[in-house]
């Protein structure tokens, strides 16, 4: 139990000693992607090669150090970024880092051997792009190019370990802020830097708490919106995952700041391991007396709880998510009252998501000036997004705001997989829009992007080649939104579900021109009526994706044609007849008797009778069947 | 009639809680995860035992998608349809699962109640696309083929 400031940093300078007496530190990256890789497993090989050396002591996550020779520690790290190339390890000795990608059990050996024993770098494991060799992990471009704020600590060391995030500066800001600031300075401070909401409203963060303060009533609590539901996102994840005392320091300055005794982080099912490993967190910090009743005789006093969610999109809306905390059905309400004014059971609340709290703790040790000398003059500080789809190095990056399309994909994302050509950009989910090849160069911030009929969002990121039909791509979203709709007011439930026929309609070749006013009438309908900021942003993929792929649209809709072969109504089955010998075996696997022919000449498809089922073409050994579009 | 034994085990659950409304998500979260579902006659029993009407307990589990009346298999294959996974061909791969297992949109779980195969919007694991998740393991970069190769490999785990 630590009671006061001075024992406090008696703590934090063991912990810096702890941290500095190792010789040699093997990272293992621990994220989800990693550990669906077998993270684990290379874990497991470390750990049991370390204790069978009978040369060096060890030190483990989960006990103390011993003074011998060599001092090893096999370590469970946050996401490193690089999901692509996992299982990722890194092996550091003092400053330098060894970076080795794609690690198998059979490795470890070996990494043991020439790289923890000895000093040796493994050329083969290490990334290896356009004949260039990186070792250090800030060399690859990938990460160089990024400027990591919230995932700073990512990937640097063990995230379960409370000791090792005080060696690190940890709960600096929360000292600072409790001991050297009163909470309207604190608040001040936020409110200067221009710190705005990353769940992708943008609300300025300090504006927020500063209406919270000035309640009447008393009883207030901080609450954190880790329910991120959109799908191709996972940053918010990642830093519940991968530093997750860096979050409940975030939160602690805010409810210090507005005098909160309770904070609440609302974490999607899906996410497993971040409720684990935030548990574990609040679990160490009460132990030591960093959390609870008067922390560090600061005479502030703070308890964490955490709810898990319970597969409801509209739960990551403000107003579902206080009521699903409370033990209701997941659905918004009429605004106002707001939720600073009646949050969580009728409360003012601080509600912000998990990437605006992180990015509190540096915003207090460093300055409003800092980070307004980062990003844009509208949208300070940085941005995580996660960056997926038809991209050559998926993962997890930090830019600052106002950094282009071009700079995220083809600098850092490496271009787009198999050097196909760039077709679009889905940014902010299935609230969002899509950003095409004109808008490569614009700079990305919460204002910009806007004027492309498309948001920040949370930041999630699917690169689309020209192999994605754009069509397909918004039936898919409306699927996505008319399933989670929750169904409280008519225009969201209703007028998504008659959005999605029309576009499957369209998708099965049976759509008409009209349907595209149509479509447009009830995009319309839905944004300025529906009850909650989900609903009026759902129709925002098919009105981002009319503007600008209208011809696409046209093209499904009077030729009937899906020129990326996507639709499968629309495909055209065709035998080349020069490749065709004639073996009859794709006449036989019909299943609607639609290829005839004769033996050892070219057979035909009937186009009439085929169901498209491409039995044929998985079939033919000649490869003699292909897809027209 | 459920055994005594299921209602012994959702007092014991119960006792991690307050008593009172807040606390419904949590306690369904945990028999759900002892029994894989959510018997209807516990949801009952909870009702009253944490001070709430029936009514309102079945309008909180019905809401969400995670709850469940009906028996799950022994392994929970949540195929991810979110945006990457999509966009990286997850569709094939889950209808790979139905073939192999004789399931479809309609029909969810064997009947030997040793599978469910359900989708999940977004896993976030999106950098290794297509992914699954069968119970709490998350299964990267999936394959029509890689889908039938693991029903084979469960299968042998019994």
């Amino acid at each position: 139990m630590i009671n006061n400031r001075e024992d406090f940093s008696k703590v934090r300078q063991q912990a810096v000693q702890d941290l500095n007496s190792y010789d040699c530190r093997i990272l293992v990256c621990s994220g989800t992607g990693c550990i669906a890789t077998g993270s684990n497993k290379i874990y497991d090989v470390f750990k049991g090669l370390v204790e069978d050396c009978p040369n060096i002591s060890l030190v483990f996550s989960e006990c103390g150090g011993h003074d011998e020779e060599k001092i090893v520690g096999v370590k469970k790290t946050g996401c490193q970024g690089f999901c692509e190339l996992g299982p990722l390890v890194r092996i550091q000795k003092g400053e330098k880092v060894v970076q080795y990608v794609k690690v198998q059990r059979e490795d470890c050996e070996d990494i043991f051997q020439r790289s923890v024993l000895g000093d040796e770098v493994i050329d083969r494991l290490l990334y290896h792009k356009n004949d260039h060799h990186y070792t250090a992990p800030d060399e690859i471009p990938f990460i160089a190019k990024q400027t990591r704020i919230v995932l700073e600590n990512c990937g640097k060391f063990d995230s379960e370990s409370l000791d090792e995030y005080l060696a690190a500066g940890g709960f600096k800001a929360l000292e600072k802020a409790m001991f050297e600031m009163t909470p309207d300075q604190v608040i001040d401070e936020v409110d200067a830097s221009g710190l705005r909401g990353r769940g992708g409203g943008g609300f300025p963060a300090g504006r927020k708490w500063k209406q919270v303060a000035r309640q009447k009533e008393k009883v207030r609590y901080v609450v954190c919106n880790g329910d991120e539901g959109d799908p191709g996102a996972f940053m918010d994840g990642s830093v519940m995952e991968g530093d997750p005392f860096k979050l409940i320091e975030g939160m602690m300055i805010a409810a210090y700041a507005v005098s909160a005794q309770h904070g609440y982080i609302y974490v999607r099912a899906e996410y497993p391991m971040s409720v684990a490993r935030l548990r574990g967190a609040i679990g160490q910090l009460e132990e030591r007396g960093l959390l609870g009743e008067n922390i560090l005789g600061s005479g502030f006093s703070f308890h964490m709880h955490i709810n898990r969610g319970a597969g409801a999109f509209v739960c990551g809306e403000g107003s579902a998510l206080t009521a699903s905390i409370e033990g209701n059905r997941g659905m918004p309400r009429v605004k106002p009252p707001r939720t600073v004014e009646k949050g969580l059971w009728e409360k003012p609340t601080v509600l912000n998501n998990v990437e605006t709290y992180a990015n509190v703790p540096k915003i207090i040790l460093q300055g409003a000036d800092w980070f307004r000398s980062i990003g844009t003059a509208g949208s300070p500080g940085c941005k995580t997004f996660s960056l997926t789809g038809a991209i050559e190095n998926t993962g997890l990056i930090e830019v600052p705001m106002g950094s282009t399309l071009r700079q995220i994909i083809f600098d850092i994302g490496g271009g787009l997989k198999n050097g196909a050509e760039f077709k679009a950009v889905q940014i902010g989910g299935p609230s969002g829009g899509c950003l095409t090849e004109k808008h490569l160069d614009e700079p990305l911030d919460f204002d910009s992007v806007k004027k492309f009929d498309a948001i920040v969002g949370s930041g999630g990121m699917v690169v689309m080649d020209k192999n994605t039909c754009m069509v397909e791509v918004a039936r898919f979203f409306m699927s996505f939104t008319q399933r989670e709709s929750c169904g409280k007011c008519i225009p969201c439930r209703e007028g998504t579900k008659r959005m999605l026929e029309i576009l499957e309609r369209i998708v099965n070749g049976q759509g008409e021109l009209e349907d595209l006013d149509k479509l447009e009438e009830l995009a319309n309908m839905i944004q300025t009526m529906a009850l909650c900021g989900l609903g009026k942003s759902a129709p925002l993929p098919v009105i981002s994706t009319l503007k600008t792929f209208r011809d696409e649209y046209i093209e499904h809709i009077v030729d009937k044609k899906c020129r990326a072969k996507v639709c499968t109504a629309l495909r055209k089955y065709v035998i080349d007849p020069d490749k065709c010998k004639g073996c009859s075996k794709c006449a036989k696997n019909c299943p609607v008797n639609a290829i005839s022919g004769k033996v050892k000449s070219p057979y035909t498809i009937d186009p009439n009778t085929c169901i498209k089922c491409g039995a044929c073409m998985d079939n033919c050994a000649f490869g003699a069947i292909h897809i027209e579009a | 009639m459920l055994d005594e034994s299921y209602y012994r085990k959702t007092d014991e659950i119960i006792a991690r809680y307050v008593r009172d409304a807040r606390s419904l998500i949590p306690i369904m979260q945990d028999i759900q995860a002892e029994y894989r579902y959510l018997p209807g006659e516990l949801l009952t029993y909870v009702a009253k035992e944490i001070g709430i009407t029936e009514a309102k307990a079945y309008s909180v589990a019905t809401f969400y998608e995670n709850f469940s009346f009906e028996a799950k298999g022994k392994y929970v294959i949540k195929v991810c349809d979110g945006t990457a996974c999509h966009v990286r061909h997850s569709t094939p791969v889950l209808e790979a699962f139905w073939k192999e297992l004789g399931l479809s949109k309609k029909k969810h779980t064997t009947d030997d109640m040793l599978f469910t195969v359900e989708t999940v919007s977004c896993l976030g694991a999106c950098g290794l696309a297509p992914t699954i998740m069968v119970n709490e393991q998350v299964y990267p970069s999936m394959s029509p083929e890689k889908a039938v190769a693991l029903i084979a490999e469960l299968r042998g785990n019994g």
